[in-house]
């Protein structure tokens, strides 16, 4: 096991596993956030933040999350430093756009750009959850500091955040529209029958889940959630 | 046609290059793109100057010496073809034309376009052999093999090794080779006796001699004149990954 776990294919298998363990978190994220167009001030939503807060399950999984999320950074430092090597002259000419995607090639940046927006996030929203009372000892809710963080209120920075996080979600959804079907083919499930399904269900994964995601602080902006 | 080359040249392995500028007059649309070369070695041989190095074989598409990055691109701008079966018409009279040689770590350049694949054939050696029994010529047909296997064994085995695969990647990753080699082998039952020791020794092989991984962006499907599929590059990791599991 250490072999493989050490060898080209090894690494990037740990990379297509917790990409995979990353889109699963992305579903429940999605899903229990969505909960906010019910447009009911809040009191769906809330509840699933409740729930979500207070879940044993929920809780042991957030720290597998955290893990996750570092395996994958992890792993892809080590593999862009030795991929890096092995190119140590550089093309004058490269013509790249000719044989692949653009942002196939630019999957590092991408992910980078989604851990930047990762900080912000979690420091906005999950340390005021974890480490302090403000939403936990009854202040304010999720649902009142989503408004705060968001409203146009007629301050500046409230528009800087959304444009933030929408740019944050084409990152997202361009990171998954390579990495959704390259998962897959990193674990050797590439197949004449499914494949093509896998590519579409990943095209689409990556266009309508950014999309919800993207809507909430846009919504949210704009007043059309109350 | 009248064309600008930049052409890298390097004296050997240890000096650095750069990149030279020839002019070539009057080249045939006809010609291939290592005709033209011949007619720019003749040039300069006679204004006595050091011809420019370049590997070539065959001439006709089959032995996969002739590695150029041409404009940017592993074999030139055609679809599925070697330079050596790239031809002029594919260009417009006065355009400038970049050659450069395979960029990675495991090709070393020897001299001008020239590298070293050697380590491929390291990777290949590694492989091992396979079974069979000796004796009398067997008769056709004598093991039977699904034509879907038959037919993907034989498309793994037009690999011809030369590496454009290596170049066209972004990580100088020999995935689409290695995979193409393991493929071909482990599709067939004469491989499948090995097929796990195989593949074992191949990709450790490969990770020895300083190739990039896979981040699966099929540049190297898209440049091999060959056009050799990614599906080799999931069958291997599926074999690497059974093998792992019962070793």
């Amino acid at each position: 096991m250490k072999q493989f776990l050490t060898s080209s294919i090894g690494k990037k298998t740990v990379m297509a596993i917790t990409g995979l363990f990353l889109i699963t978190f992305l579903i429940v994220h999605c899903g229990i956030n969505a909960l906010i167009f019910y447009n009911d001030g809040g009191k769906n939503f809330n509840a699933g933040a409740e729930f979500m807060g207070t879940n044993p399950i929920i809780r042991t999984m957030e720290i597998v999350l955290f893990l996750g999320i570092l395996l994958h950074i992890y792993q892809a430092l080590m593999l862009t430093l030795g991929n890096s090597k092995a190119r140590p002259v550089k093309y004058a000419v490269n013509d790249a756009k000719s044989n692949s995607k653009w942002y196939s090639r630019s999957m590092g940046l991408l992910g980078t750009l989604i851990l930047m927006f990762l900080i912000i996030h979690l420091k906005s929203f999950w340390v005021i959850s974890r480490f302090t009372d403000e939403i936990t000892g009854g202040h304010t809710t999720l649902f009142a500091k989503m408004k705060e963080s968001f409203s146009a209120d007629g301050s500046f920075q409230g528009l800087t955040v959304v444009i933030i996080y929408v740019l944050a979600m084409f990152s997202l959804s361009y990171h998954l529209l390579h990495g959704f079907h390259s998962a897959f083919q990193t674990l050797g499930l590439n197949n004449k029958k499914y494949t093509p399904l896998i590519k579409a269900v990943g095209t689409g994964f990556s266009i309508i889940v950014p999309f919800i995601f993207a809507m909430m602080p846009v919504s949210i902006y704009m007043g059309w959630i109350k | 046609m009248n064309l600008t080359l930049k052409i890298w040249r390097q004296k050997n392995a240890k000096e650095a290059g750069n990149l030279v500028t020839y002019p070539v007059k009057e080249v045939s649309p006809d010609m291939s793109f290592l005709e033209m070369f011949d007619v720019l070695n003749e040039q300069l041989i006679q204004k006595n100057e050091e011809p420019i190095a370049f590997d070539h074989d065959c001439r006709e598409g089959i032995c996969g010496m002739c590695s150029m990055y041409i404009n940017g691109r592993a074999h030139g701008p055609a679809q599925g073809t070697t330079t050596c079966q790239l031809h002029m018409r594919k260009f417009k009279d006065g355009d400038t034309i970049v050659v450069e040689p395979w960029r990675a770590e495991a090709f070393p350049v020897v001299k001008d376009l020239i590298v070293n694949r050697s380590a491929f054939d390291r990777v290949i050696s590694s492989g091992g052999f396979i079974s069979v029994n000796t004796g009398n010529a067997k008769d056709a047909n004598n093991i039977p093999i699904p034509k879907d296997d038959a037919d993907n064994s034989f498309a793994a085995a037009a690999c011809i090794g030369c590496g454009a695969c290596v170049a066209a990647c972004k990580n100088s990753s020999a995935m689409l080779f290695v995979s193409a080699k393991v493929s071909q082998l482990a599709l067939l039952p004469q491989g499948r006796i090995e097929r796990e020791s195989r593949v074992l020794n191949m990709v450790r092989q490969m990770d020895e001699e300083g190739f990039g991984s896979c981040t699966n962006t099929g540049a190297c499907e898209a440049e091999c004149p060959k056009e050799i599929s990614v599906e080799n590059i999931a069958r291997m990791n599926r074999e690497y990954l059974m093998a792992n599991l019962k070793k």
